[in-house]
């Protein structure tokens, strides 16, 4: 599971086979090509909580979720003008990611910062679905340039425009780490793990504050999400 | 009398330069930062954030999609005079921001904290943040914004004398590893640090050390000045690179500014400004002259003045 040298490139369909993704190791780097549509807590919410009806064929047009809100505007005449894309960070969204995966078959989780090992045992697996981070954070303006078109917009009037879902057709769009495999590993808590021998080193001659705060942890492996 | 209708103009374009420009001293810094990076996943991060700074200028499209949250710092010299006064001015403010928002295009971030309405134009109850701030000297008003992202990486703590510099670096420590892990900060990062105020006091001076000072600037106070130098190697040290991965760029720089507090405590916050640290900053001239920079030069010797009379630098004093 190491990594020498440069991590390798492949491109992936947002509608991906059980093969493609099971050819992915952590740390791999993804341009993403066909339909991804955003969704965080305002759709989460609207098609969960909700139970609104949700505007799209899912999967069989996308099986990639974005966490994201693009900085876009609808035009007069309805056009759209795309500018950046940026994800958000991810971790919040836990308490719904098991139900929307079985609402909507998704097998690609795209965001900021991944999920918790637990959540992708939990939700991912069974789902056959991996986790794919935006790099930075953010490389905006570069994955602007990686949606050829915005398809449509559904609930920007009940949700506002940085809630809304949107629809990107992406081309060669990215790039995106793995940062979750079809057995549930997590990158991110890989690097913690390999992190944490410094973070005792870096804290030697240091001193804990004299007011304490009620709940606090000082478990330096633990982590904030 | 400034004209009102230069200082909207000259805002829009201030907006525009923040979200798409990245600023030269933080650029310079990162790509330091970059050359000296071994850590495999942490390098691309960097090299693909140096390509992103390149597309947004070739594109002229914003270089984050999370637009932050756009505020507004104002300065005027003490002989500026605004057509229509203040209120004229924040209007003007607040007409950019919004116009900004839609033409740029700009993410609408700004909703209300319980019932999430959006404006979609980043304006609203408080938003834009104005602040102001005023020299001894000087018929311009300097606008800068800054576009400082918003969830993760700032803190604040209660310290006490008693805990000294020791506690000063811990909760340092504790704020750069529980909001760099995975990333959360968007480091590596300008790392701004208040100390002493009051609680509303710190938290002011520590975004403004991160968002109004530039890489490679340095308190006057040299006892400071250390501190900083320090605190960026420490920060550095920690193991821990972009994103959270194995690396050694978390911090840019460390500005720290310091405001006089309770004797009996010692406030401290902490701030991270991004990998995407938007900030433009414009002098508009009474004659209408406009000249752009990126520097703020917010903390002049009279901000951080410790003295009950300003007494006017000799090589400043008119002529009579």
């Amino acid at each position: 599971m190491g990594h020498s040298g440069k991590p390798s490139k492949v491109r992936l369909s947002t509608t991906p086979s059980a093969q493609a993704l099971s050819a992915l190791k952590l740390g791999d780097i993804v341009y993403l090509d066909g339909l991804m549509y955003t969704a965080r807590e305002g759709v989460y919410m609207r098609a969960l909580d909700d139970q609104a009806n949700i505007p799209m064929e899912l999967p069989a047009e996308s099986a990639a979720n974005f966490h994201c809100s693009p900085a876009a505007t609808i035009n007069a005449d309805g056009s759209f003008t795309m500018g950046a894309v940026t994800a958000t960070a991810s971790f919040r969204f836990s308490k719904w990611i098991g139900e929307w995966m079985a609402k909507s078959g998704a097998k690609l989780i795209v965001g900021k910062g991944g999920m918790s090992q637990a959540d992708y045992k939990q939700h991912f697996v069974p789902n056959g679905a991996i986790y794919l981070t935006t790099v930075g954070y953010g490389t905006g303006a570069l994955l602007g340039r990686g949606v050829e078109n915005v398809e449509a917009v559904h609930w920007n009037e009940e949700l506002g425009l940085a809630q809304a879902m949107w629809v990107l057709k992406c081309n060669n769009m990215g790039p995106f780490i793995v940062a979750s495999d079809l057995e549930g590993n997590c990158l991110f808590e890989r690097e913690n793990a390999k992190i944490s021998a410094f973070i005792e080193k870096a804290y030697e001659g240091t001193r804990p504050a004299t007011l304490k705060r009620y709940g606090e942890t000082d478990d330096r492996t633990d982590e904030v999400i | 009398m400034i004209s009102i209708e230069v200082i909207q103009r000259t805002a829009e374009q201030l907006m525009a330069k923040a979200a798409i420009e990245i600023p030269q001293d933080y650029l310079a810094g990162l790509q330091t930062t970059a050359a000296e990076e071994d850590g495999d996943l942490s390098s691309f991060v960097l090299q693909a954030m140096l390509e992103n700074y390149e597309a947004a200028k070739e594109d002229r499209r914003a270089m984050c999609g999370d637009t932050g949250c756009p505020r507004w710092y104002v300065k005027m010299g003490n002989e500026a005079r605004i057509e229509g006064g203040p209120v004229a001015l924040e209007a003007a403010l607040r007409r950019a921001t919004a116009n900004a928002t839609s033409n740029i295009p700009l993410r609408p971030n700004r909703v209300h904290p319980l019932w999430r309405t959006d404006h979609d134009n980043n304006v609203g109850i408080g938003a834009p943040e104005i602040e102001y701030g005023f020299e001894p000297d000087g018929e311009w008003i300097d606008l800068i914004t800054v576009h400082k992202g918003g969830l993760f990486g700032t803190d604040y703590r209660m310290l006490f004398p008693s805990d000294g510099i020791e506690g000063i670096k811990r909760f340092f420590l504790d704020s750069l590893v529980a909001f760099g892990k995975r990333g959360l900060a968007c480091q590596p990062a300008i790392i701004g640090i208040g100390l002493g105020g009051s609680k509303d006091a710190c938290m002011v001076l520590g975004k403004r050390a991160a968002c109004l000072r530039t890489v490679g600037d340095r308190n006057p106070d040299p006892k400071i000045a250390a501190l900083e130098d320090e605190f960026k190697e420490l920060g550095n040290s920690i193991g821990m690179g972009a994103m959270g991965f194995v690396g050694k760029s978390m911090v840019i720089d460390c500005n720290i500014e310091v405001g006089y507090c309770h004797t009996g405590g010692m406030q401290m916050s902490v701030h991270a400004f991004c990998l995407s640290s938007r900030r433009a900053v414009a002098r508009v001239h009474a004659d209408g002259r406009v000249e752009f920079r990126t520097d703020p030069d917010w903390f002049t010797d009279y901000q951080r003045r410790e003295t009950v009379e300003w007494d006017i630098p000799e090589s400043q004093v008119k002529s009579a």
